[in-house]
């Protein structure tokens, strides 16, 4: 159990992961831009034309999947700050804040996107509909996470303080969301509903994934890299980081 | 740690019944952190800190019931009198402290005739004397003072010491930092002088 | 136990009505701000009617959001937050003394000169009845929700742009049944639902946000 213990917690320590995602940072690099290079292949030159919305709608294929990592990301990072509040591992919390600046331009790309995608099909460049509402609100909070980290000059207090306000946003994010649809559906005389019906095509189905698949592997290689420079940034009185930039020199 | 600055390692050391600690060092050696440290409202970065055995973050209901611990602010409200801020006091700590006793009190710290004014009108060395009040109605087992003399003339210095000796006579513990030389070699005495390595 | 939580409420109200100025800037902020929208929009009663229920409430929203940062920075700067950490009492319950003392300072004025402004609008008077209602459960939870903001950026430097930033998009499920429900009122739909919702929201911000809160000013005081 002992030794168990000991394995487990071996990652944890910056030291040892430091060389590790520096490994692991090329390899997801490569699988990011094939996956995305493909992706955007299928959904230009393969993907059928929309009956219904025409050439325009292939924007989906990058707005779903950025929607989708845009959620995703934040559960990470608030999974990340749990294990940090829990076990006191520092390198949970670097996790966190070396994945919020992607989370945050995935949640800026959906909205984007969005925007694009609404004009032509609805007619205007914003739509209060409740998912696109609850993502702004999304993106809200990841600049609120990144302002407060930012602000705060102490570093442990900046990881704790931050991992705090994650996890009371992963709380409230189905209250907002909730509130958010009951909201638009009260209103509904102003907005529009996005086509839900249209039945997928299996080759649009697979494109999406085959995206969102290459968003992932993009998001791990961004997160390597700059948990990296932030080891580096704030380990800088380490003794493993005086050994390695003795080494080099 | 401070920021990134590592102020103290290899520190090691017990405190039993009726000892008195007795900490030194220059502005800037670490002693309020370490005070903050043992009170346990910073977490340290490694190593551990026990009470009876056990780490003070797993029991710390238990221990701040132990616990007395006196900052160099004064924690008063300096819109409430010097009664108010006491009462208030006590019931923070989850004891009732009722008006007359709370009069007494202000007899015995000798701020008798004071106890009307918004305690932000009183002297620097007043303030203090409210604020070690505390210490007279309490009995909790360790208590961790920072720099609990200064601003004190010399009859409430004495005072002090006087009611510190009765707190390790009954088999308290304190810890204590200062700057002044004071005489509280009754009971027996260890002493920590931090800063001894240069940073 | 209660009698802390009644003495942390005496003291907190006790010293703001020995400066009373507190009080009142946010008070007075709230009736500017409210005001300010028909000069902005236009005097027609049936546009003000329309809009009433979101200007208000996003004036008590901004109102009760400027009165966070001095929630906690007092104590801080005098001491008497380190020695609430170091009480042996459950830091939360402190906290929802300290909480409550903050809305009967900031929030109640807001809800007791609320049905004045809605005059301004032309509410009728069972809007204005369900206005004061969702308030009633509405500024609370502001309250609640709003501590956690002020614990996290306690004396950061630019602490209450940030606690704007952190605080007011958790506010929005409390914008959105708040106003909804005089909207519903006025439509002629009726506002109960979105008043149940609102203490629904209430009675979990009282369950959950005082652990966030104290965990938040441990880790500040540090």
């Amino acid at each position: 159990m002992q030794n168990r213990l000991i394995n487990w917690f071996k990652y944890s320590s910056p030291a040892t992961f430091y060389p590790v995602a520096g490994r692991l940072a090329p390899i997801f690099w490569v699988i990011a831009i094939a996956l995305i290079g493909y992706g955007l292949y299928l959904s230009f030159f393969v993907a059928p034309t929309d009956y219904k919305q025409g050439e325009g709608y292939r924007i989906i294929f990058i707005h779903v999947p950025a929607s989708w990592m845009s959620m995703f990301i934040y559960l990470v990072m608030a999974g990340w700050s749990a294990i940090g509040l829990v076990f006191n591992t520092r390198l949970s919390f670097m996790m966190a804040q070396a994945l919020a600046p992607t989370g945050a331009m995935f949640a800026f790309i959906s909205l984007w996107t969005g925007s694009f995608w609404g004009k032509p099909m609805w007619g205007t460049w914003w739509v209060w509909d409740a998912r696109i509402t609850s993502e702004l609100i999304l993106l809200f909070l990841y600049l609120g996470y990144m302002a407060l980290v930012g602000a705060i000059d102490d570093r442990r207090r900046a990881d704790r303080a931050g991992s705090i306000l994650l996890l009371v946003g992963v709380v409230n994010i189905p209250i907002i969301y909730f509130s958010v649809k009951w909201w638009n559906t009260l209103h509904q005389g102003a907005t529009v509903k996005m086509n839900g019906q249209t039945s997928m095509d299996e080759t649009m189905l697979w494109t999406m994934l085959i995206m969102a698949l290459g968003f992932w592997a993009y998001s791990i290689a961004v997160a390597m890299v700059r948990v990296r420079s932030i080891m580096l940034e704030r380990e800088h009185d380490a003794q493993w980081v005086r050994d390695m930039i003795g080494e080099q020199a | 740690m401070r920021g990134d600055r590592r102020l103290f390692e290899h520190l090691d050391f017990d405190l039993e019944s009726g000892q008195f600690m007795y900490l030194r060092g220059h502005n800037g050696s670490g002693k309020t952190t370490l005070l903050r440290t043992l009170a346990g409202l910073l977490r340290q970065e490694e190593g551990e800190i026990l009470w009876d055995d056990t780490p003070i973050h797993r029991i710390r209901d238990s221990y701040h019931e132990e616990l007395m611990y006196l900052g160099h602010l004064n924690a008063l409200k300096g819109d409430l009198n010097a009664i108010e801020n006491l009462r208030i006091d006590s019931a923070v700590r989850g004891q009732h402290l009722d008006e007359a006793a709370a009069w007494q009190l202000l007899t015995d710290i000798g701020l008798r005739g004071h106890e009307d004014l918004p305690t932000k009108y009183l002297s620097q060395g007043q303030k203090r004397r409210v604020a070690l009040a505390r210490l007279w109605i309490n009995r909790s087992a360790l208590w961790i003072l920072d720099e609990p003399f200064s601003a004190l003339d010399a009859t409430s210095v004495d005072v002090l010491q006087a009611i510190i000796r009765q707190h390790l006579a009954r088999g308290g513990m304190a810890i204590v930092t200062t700057h002044q030389e004071v005489d509280l070699t009754s009971g027996e005495v260890c002493c920590v002088v931090l800063g001894a390595r240069d940073a | 136990m209660l009698e802390t939580l009644l003495w942390i409420i005496r003291r907190d109200v006790t010293i703001a009505l020995r400066r009373r100025t507190d009080i009142f800037t946010t008070l007075i902020f709230f009736v500017i701000v409210v005001s300010l929208f028909p000069l902005g929009i236009g005097p027609e009663l049936d546009t003000l009617r329309l809009i009433a229920p979101g200007v208000v409430w996003v004036g008590a929203l901004l109102a009760s959001m400027l009165a966070l940062e001095q929630l906690f920075l007092a104590d801080h700067r005098d001491g008497t937050l380190e020695q609430m950490l170091l009480a042996p009492q459950p830091l939360s319950l402190l906290v929802i003394g300290k909480v409550i003392a903050h809305w009967l300072i900031t929030g109640l004025p807001l809800v007791i000169m609320a049905p004045l402004l809605g005059l301004q609008y032309d509410l009728s008077l069972e809007a204005l009845k369900v206005m004061i209602w969702s308030l009633l459960l509405g500024t609370p939870t502001l309250s609640l929700l709003g501590a956690i903001g002020a614990a996290l950026t306690l004396g950061l430097r630019s602490g209450g742009v940030l606690v704007a930033l952190l605080v007011l998009p958790l506010y929005i499920p409390v914008l959105i049944f708040g106003a909804g429900a005089v909207e519903a009122t006025t439509s002629g739909l009726g506002g109960s639902s979105h008043l149940s919702m609102l203490g629904a929201i209430l009675l979990l911000a009282l369950l959950g946000t005082p652990f966030a809160t104290s965990a938040a000013l441990r880790v500040s005081a540090e």
